[in-house]
C-alpha cells in the first residue's frame, strides 16, 4: 500500500422515521447530504477546492434521489466546482463502500482527499421504488431462486434454534444500549443537526429510538414475513434448505431494522493533506474486504466478509476491540456471533439500526462513526464494520484509532 | 397434398374459408403454412372485392393446434432456429390477415385449443357453437410449451394481465359458455346456420374492423408493468408458480417471462421473444416428457391394451358389494355415467350410507353451480340401497369392493356369482390380492378381473385392470369399456401380489421408511420427496395410506405366503417402522395422526418423538442420493413389473404410474425416465446406489439388455 488511508472525520444527521410522520420527512435528500457536507466543512474551515471527490451511496436513486445524488449535493452545497461526485449501489452496503472505495483511492495514491458517505429518505422514495430484475422479473427471480429478505432473516433464526423471545431480547437490548448511548452523548460529535434554510434545528438528535421497549412490549407485533411466506416464498428458500420442516417466522417490525431518513459523510484522506490542511487524523482505515454467499438465504455475508478482512490485514477476531455488525435483522447479528463466537459484549455496544434505522445508502458510513467514536471513548484500538448486503454479499472493514 | 382451404363468395362479396386440411383434423403443419399463405395472399389481392372473411373448418374439430409428432423429433441445439422461423412465419400470416382491412370473424364449430385458438385472436371477432364438443383455450403449458403463434401476447392485450394470466399459466381448457364469460370469445350461436348468420352479420355492422393492438396509441386493458398493480400481479405469480412447479418444468415461468415482456414492449417485439420462447421449450426434455405422456395417453384411451375384435361394450346395471369407503365411490361414478348401480352392504343401514356419500358429492355440485336439482336427482335415483341379494339380480357387472380379506370374498363370490346376469362379469376391488386366487371359488373364472380403484374414486382418474391366469379376453374388454364409460383411464396388468401401482407405491414409503431408520431427518425425507416433484413425501403418504393398512398388507402377504407354502419375505422397514408406531398410538391419519400431528384448522406438523428415535446428526448423504434413492427405487421396482410380465407395455407403466401414484409428470412415467436420463447412464448410476445402499436398485436383466442394445423404452 502506498499511503495510509486516514479518517480525520466522521459525521451524519440525526435519524428519524421514514414516514410522513417522520421529523425528517420535510427535507428534501439532497438537501439532507448537502447541509451535512456544509456541517462538515463549517467544521474545518475546509477548502472544497482540495476534495476531489464525494462518493456517496444511494439504494434507490431515482426520483428525488436521482441523478448522480453526490453530484448534485456537491453543487447544491456551494462546494467547489472542481470536486466530483457519484453515486454507488451496493444494496445495504453502499455507505461501507463508499467508505472502501475512498481508503481505496486514498491509497493509490491517486487521490488525495475524499468524502464518502451516502443518504437515503426512505419517506420520501420508498424503498422498492427502483425496480430491479432480480424480485420483479420472471425469468431472473425463478432463476435465481429469489425470496424477500425478511424470509431469509427467519430462515437463518430458524436454522439456528433462535425463538421468537430471542430476538426479541436481542431487539429490546438494542434500543436500551441505544437510549443509553444517545442520552449519555456518545452519539455528540458525529450527529450534526439538521437545520432549516434560516438556520432554525428541524432535528437536533435521533428520535427514532424507543427507550423502555422489552421483550414483552414487542410480543404483541405481527410477524411480518408470514403471508408473504405462504405465497410460496417459504417453499423457494426450503428447497434449498430441505433440511428445515417449516420456517418459523419470528421477525417484525420491532426487531428488524427501522425505516429512517438520513445521511453520513466520513472524510477520508492522504497523511499529507491532513498535514497542509491542518487536520488531525482520528483513525486509519487498515483494510476492507467484500464477498458473497448463497443468495436466497441472502443475509449470511458478515462472519465470512469479517474472516477475509481479518486475513487480508493478517488480524484475528480476538485482535479486533469493538464490532459494528448492521442489525438488518435482529438474526443477523446473532449469526455473526453464533458463526465467529465473538462476545455479544463486542457487538453493538452502542444499540444498532433496530433501535436507530438503517438508511439504507447511509448506514455503512454512519457505522464507520460510530465505531471510531466508541474506539476513542473507551480508549481501544481496532474496530471492525460488517454489513450483510443483497444478493447474499457481505462487506467488511477494519479501522484502527489513531 | 389434398387437403385444402375452401374459398367461396357469396353474393355479399363475404369469403368463407373453410380449412379441410388432408389428415384427421386440421393441424400447424407445412401443409397449413401452406395453405393459409396461399389464402391470405388471395385475400389480400381481392381486397377491394370482399366485405369480409369467415373461416371455419371443415372438420369436427376447428383446429386442432401444433403437431406434436413432429415436435418431439426437435433436437436441442439444432433446431431451435428453425423452430423460432417456423413461428415467426405463422404470425406472419396471421399478421397479414388481421391486417387485411377487412372484417375477419372466426366461426368455430369445433374444439379450438392451442394453435386453433390462436387463429381465433388473430380475428376480429369469434362466433363459436354451442356445443359440448367446443372447447377452446391455450393448453400448451401442459405439454411443457407456450403459445408460440401470438396466444400469448394477444390474449395479454384483449383482456389485460389480471384477466389472461391463470388461464395462460394453468392452460385452462374452456367450454363455450365459460370462454365467453372469460372473453375469450364474443357470440354463441346454436345451430351451424346462425354461426355463419351471425358471423356474416357482424362483418357487415363493422366493415373496418381491426384488432385494437394494430390500432395508433393502443394500450393494454388493466395496464402495463408501468402500472404498481399489474407489476405487483406479476411479481405475484412467482412464488406461485414455483411453489407449483418446484422448479421442475420450465414452461410456466417461460410463459410468465413472456407476459412480463408483453406488458413493457411493444406488440410486435413481445411477438419476437415469445417465438424465442416456444423454440427454447421444445428442445427441453420436460416437454418432450409431456408431449411423450400426451401421446401415450391417447394410445392407452385409444384402447391400446384392450383385445382387439371385440364389440364396444355398456354395462346398464352394476352391483357394487361393500358400501364403505371404495363401494361408495364406484357406486357414484357409476351412476354418474348414467349406470343402475345397486349398492349393497350386509345392513341397509350400513348401504344408505354409503348412498349418502353420493349425494353430498351432488349437493356440493349443485351449491357450486356445475348441476342441475334434476341431475343431482337422475343421478340419485340411479343407486339403490340395500341389504338384499335379490336386488343383485341381473347385473351385467358386479364389483366387489369388501375388506381385503382372501376368505371374505371367496365366501362373498360363491353366494353372489349366482346373481349375475348370463355371462356377466365379476369384477374385484383389491390392491393386493392376486385375482386368480380369489377367483378359485368362481363358477366362471372366465369372467372373474380385477378392478382396482384408486382413493378417493370420484377424484382419482385411473383404474389398474388385473387380468387373473383364466381371465378372458371377452371379460377384459368388457372391463375396459366399463372403465372408460365411468371416465377412467384403464391400464392393463397381469396378476401379482401388488399388481403394479401398490408394488411401485410400497417402495416409495419403504424408501423413505429405510431413510428414517438410516438417522435422517424427517424433514429433509419429506423436502427432498417433493424436491423430486412427488406430490407429497413418502412419510406423508404412510399417514394417508395408514399404518394400519401396512400393517395389514404385510399380514395379508405372511398369509398368502402360507397359502402357496413358501417361505414368508423379509420384513420391509415400512412394516416395522408401521409396526412401531402403532404401538406408539400412531396409525396413520385417518387413526389420529402419524409421521404428522394434525392439528384441527392448522397445518400438518412432523410428529417431534420420529427424530428422537432415529434422527442422528452425524449421519449425512448427498443429497443427490436421497433424491435418486426415493426415484430409482421406484423405478427399479417398475422394471421388475415389467421383466416378471406383471406389465404389457411401456404406455400403461408411464400413464399408470402418473396417474396412479403420482409419479412426477415432468418426466414422463417410470420408464420414460430411463430414456430421458440415458439407459446406459442409468444403469450405471443404479449400480452405484446398489453399491452403496443395496441389492434393491440391481439393474434387472431386461434392463441391461435394452441398454447394451441402446433400446429406448418405447
Amino acid at each position: 500500500m502506498s499511503q495510509s488511508a486516514l479518517i480525520y472525520d466522521a459525521v451524519r444527521t440525526p435519524r428519524s422515521k421514514g414516514k410522513k410522520d417522520g421529523s425528517l420527512h420535510e427535507v428534501k435528500p439532497v438537501d439532507l447530504l448537502a447541509g451535512l457536507l456544509n456541517g462538515l466543512r463549517d467544521r474545518y474551515e475546509l477548502d472544497t477546492s482540495r476534495v476531489d471527490d464525494v462518493v456517496a451511496g444511494c439504494v434507490v436513486p431515482v426520483g428525488e434521489q436521482g441523478a448522480c445524488v453526490a453530484k448534485t449535493a456537491v453543487m447544491k452545497a456551494g462546494w467547489d466546482e472542481s470536486v466530483a461526485g457519484v453515486q454507488l449501489d451496493r444494496f445495504c452496503a453502499s455507505g461501507l463502500e463508499a467508505v472502501n472505495i475512498a481508503a481505496q483511492k486514498i491509497a493509490s495514491g491517486w487521490e488525495d482527499l475524499v468524502v464518502a458517505g451516502g443518504v437515503e429518505c426512505m419517506s420520501r422514495v420508498p424503498m422498492g421504488a427502483n425496480g430491479g430484475a432480480w424480485g420483479e422479473d420472471p425469468a431472473t427471480a425463478i432463476d435465481t431462486a429469489f425470496v424477500p429478505q425478511g424470509i431469509g432473516a427467519d430462515l437463518i433464526a430458524t436454522l439456528d434454534g433462535y425463538s421468537r423471545q430471542d430476538v426479541d431480547a436481542f431487539a429490546a437490548e438494542s434500543q436500551r444500549k441505544a437510549a443509553a448511548a444517545r442520552d449519555a452523548g456518545y452519539f455528540d460529535r458525529s450527529v450534526i443537526p439538521v437545520r432549516d434554510d434560516n438556520g432554525l434545528v428541524i432535528l437536533e438528535k435521533d428520535d427514532f429510538i424507543k427507550p423502555g421497549t422489552t421483550v414483552e412490549s414487542l410480543a404483541g407485533l405481527k410477524p411480518s414475513f408470514e403471508f408473504l411466506g405462504s405465497l410460496g416464498y417459504d417453499d423457494i428458500a426450503l428447497s434449498k434448505y430441505p433440511q428445515v420442516a417449516k420456517i418459523q417466522h419470528v421477525h417484525h417490525a420491532g426487531n428488524s431494522s427501522g425505516i429512517v431518513d438520513g445521511a453520513a459523510a466520513v472524510l477520508i484522506g492522504s497523511e499529507k493533506i491532513g498535514k497542509e490542511l491542518g487536520l488531525t487524523p482520528r483513525g486509519r482505515i487498515v483494510a476492507t474486504a467484500v464477498t458473497s454467499t448463497e443468495p436466497t438465504i441472502m443475509l449470511t455475508g458478515p462472519a465470512p466478509a469479517a474472516r477475509k478482512v481479518l486475513a487480508r490485514a493478517g488480524m484475528s477476531f480476538d485482535d479486533i476491540d469493538l464490532f459494528e455488525v448492521n442489525e438488518a435483522f435482529a438474526s443477523v447479528p446473532m449469526r455473526f456471533h453464533t458463526a465467529t463466537g465473538v462476545p455479544f459484549e463486542k457487538i453493538n455496544v452502542n444499540g444498532g439500526a433496530i433501535a436507530m434505522g438503517h438508511p439504507l445508502g447511509a448506514t455503512g458510513a454512519m457505522l464507520t462513526g460510530t465505531c471510531l467514536d466508541e474506539l476513542e471513548r473507551r480508549g481501544l484500538r481496532y474496530g471492525l464494520i460488517t454489513l450483510c448486503v443483497g444478493g447474499g454479499m457481505g462487506i467488511a472493514t477494519i479501522i484502527e484509532r489513531v | 397434398m389434398t387437403g385444402q382451404f375452401h374459398y367461396e363468395k357469396d353474393s355479399d362479396n363475404i369469403v368463407t374459408v373453410t380449412m379441410d386440411m388432408s389428415g384427421p383434423v386440421n393441424a400447424m403443419n407445412d401443409e397449413y403454412i401452406e395453405l393459409m399463405s396461399a389464402t391470405v395472399e388471395r385475400l389480400e389481392k381481392e381486397r377491394d372485392d370482399i366485405a369480409g372473411v369467415v373461416l371455419t373448418s371443415a372438420k369436427k374439430t376447428f383446429f386442432a393446434g401444433g403437431d406434436i409428432k413432429n415436435m418431439l423429433k426437435a433436437e436441442p441445439g439444432k433446431d431451435e432456429e428453425g423452430l423460432f422461423l417456423m413461428c415467426e412465419e405463422i404470425k406472419g400470416m396471421l399478421a397479414k390477415l388481421e391486417k387485411l382491412g377487412k372484417p375477419v370473424v372466426a366461426a368455430i364449430n369445433g374444439a379450438a385449443l392451442g394453435g386453433g385458438y390462436e387463429i381465433c385472436l388473430a380475428c376480429h371477432h369469434r362466433v363459436a357453437l354451442n356445443s359440448s364438443a367446443v372447447q377452446l383455450g391455450l393448453p400448451e403449458v401442459s405439454l411443457g410449451l407456450l403459445p408460440g403463434g401470438g396466444g400469448i401476447v394477444r390474449l395479454v392485450s384483449k383482456l389485460g394481465v389480471e384477466k389472461a394470466i391463470m388461464p395462460l399459466l394453468e392452460g385452462t381448457r374452456f367450454n363455450v359458455a365459460k370462454a365467453q364469460a372469460a372473453g375469450l370469445i364474443e357470440e354463441v350461436a346454436d345451430t351451424p346456420e346462425e354461426m355463419m348468420a351471425k358471423a356474416k352479420a357482424w362483418i357487415k355492422a363493422n366493415p373496418e374492423a381491426n384488432n385494437p393492438w394494430n390500432e395508433k396509441g393502443f394500450k393494454i386493458p388493466g395496464g402495463d408493468m408501468r402500472n404498481p398493480n399489474v407489476a405487483q400481479m406479476v411479481q405475484g405469480a412467482i412464488p406461485m408458480l414455483l411453489q407449483k412447479t418446484r422448479g421442475l418444468v420450465p414452461a410456466p415461468a417461460r410463459i410468465l417471462d413472456v407476459i412480463a415482456n408483453t406488458l413493457r414492449v411493444d406488440f410486435d417485439t413481445a411477438m419476437r421473444i415469445e417465438s424465442r420462447g416456444l423454440a427454447a421449450l421444445v428442445t427441453t426434455p420436460q416437454a418432450k416428457n409431456l408431449m411423450n405422456f400426451f401421446m401415450q395417453m391417447n394410445q392407452v384411451n385409444g384402447g391400446g391394451s384392450r383385445p382387439k375384435g371385440i364389440d364396444k361394450t355398456a354395462v346398464k346395471k352394476v352391483g357394487v358389494l361393500g358400501a364403505g369407503m371404495m363401494g361408495q365411490g364406484i357406486a357414484y361414478v357409476s351412476a354418474k355415467a348414467g349406470i343402475e348401480v345397486m349398492l349393497k352392504d350386509i345392513s341397509q343401514e350400513a348401504a344408505d350410507k354409503g348412498k349418502a356419500y353420493s349425494e353430498k358429492l351432488l349437493e356440493k355440485a349443485v351449491a357450486k353451480g356445475r348441476m342441475s336439482e334434476e341431475k343431482k336427482a337422475g343421478i340419485l335415483g340411479l343407486i339403490k340401497a340395500t341389504a338384499s341379494a335379490e336386488d343383485l339380480q341381473g347385473c351385467d357387472l358386479i364389483i366387489e369392493a369388501v375388506f381385503e380379506n382372501v376368505d371374505l370374498k371367496h365366501k362373498i363370490t360363491k353366494e353372489l356369482e349366482p346373481m349375475l346376469a348370463d355371462n356377466g362379469v365379476w369384477g374385484s376391488n383389491t390392491s393386493t390380492l392376486p385375482i386368480t386366487l380369489l377367483a378359485e371359488p368362481s363358477q366362471k373364472p372366465e369372467n372373474f378381473i380385477g378392478i382396482h380403484f384408486f382413493s378417493p374414486v370420484d377424484k382419482m382418474p385411473l383404474v389398474e385392470i388385473i387380468v387373473g391366469e383364466k381371465t378372458s379376453d371377452e371379460t377384459l374388454a368388457r372391463a375396459f369399456d366399463y372403465a372408460q364409460q365411468i371416465r377412467k383411464t384403464p391400464i392393463v396388468v397381469n396378476d401379482s401380489r401388488g399388481f403394479f401401482t401398490s408394488r411401485v407405491f410400497g417402495t416409495y414409503i419403504d424408501e423413505g421408511a429405510l431413510l428414517i431408520e438410516e438417522g435422517l431427518s424427517p424433514a429433509l425425507i419429506e423436502n427432498l420427496g417433493k424436491a423430486i416433484g412427488m406430490p407429497v413425501g413418502p412419510l406423508a403418504v404412510q399417514d394417508e395410506v395408514s399404518q394400519q393398512l401396512t400393517i395389514k398388507v404385510n399380514e395379508t402377504n405372511r398369509d398368502l405366503d402360507e397359502r402357496a407354502g413358501q417361505e414368508p419375505a423379509p420384513e420391509t422397514a415400512a412394516y416395522r417402522l408401521a409396526r412401531r408406531m402403532i404401538d406408539n398410538g400412531r396409525g396413520g391419519r385417518a387413526h389420529g395422526g402419524g409421521y404428522y400431528d394434525y392439528p384441527e384448522g392448522g397445518e400438518k406438523e412432523l410428529w417431534p418423538e420420529l427424530e428422537n428415535w432415529f434422527y442422528n446428526k452425524g449421519v449425512s448423504l448427498p443429497q443427490q442420493d436421497i433424491k435418486d434413492r426415493l426415484l430409482f427405487r421406484q423405478i427399479v421396482e417398475s422394471l421388475r413389473c415389467f421383466e416378471e410380465g406383471v406389465m404389457n407395455n411401456v404406455p400403461d407403466s408411464n400413464i399408470g404410474s402418473i396417474m396412479g401414484i403420482g409419479f412426477p409428470p415432468h418426466t414422463g412415467g417410470v420408464f420414460q425416465f430411463i430414456n430421458t436420463y440415458g439407459l446406459q447412464a442409468f444403469v450405471d448410476r443404479c449400480n452405484e446406489l446398489s453399491e452403496k445402499y443395496g441389492e434393491r436398485f440391481t439393474p434387472p436383466q431386461l434392463l441391461l439388455d435394452k441398454a447394451k442394445n441402446k433400446e429406448n423404452f418405447a
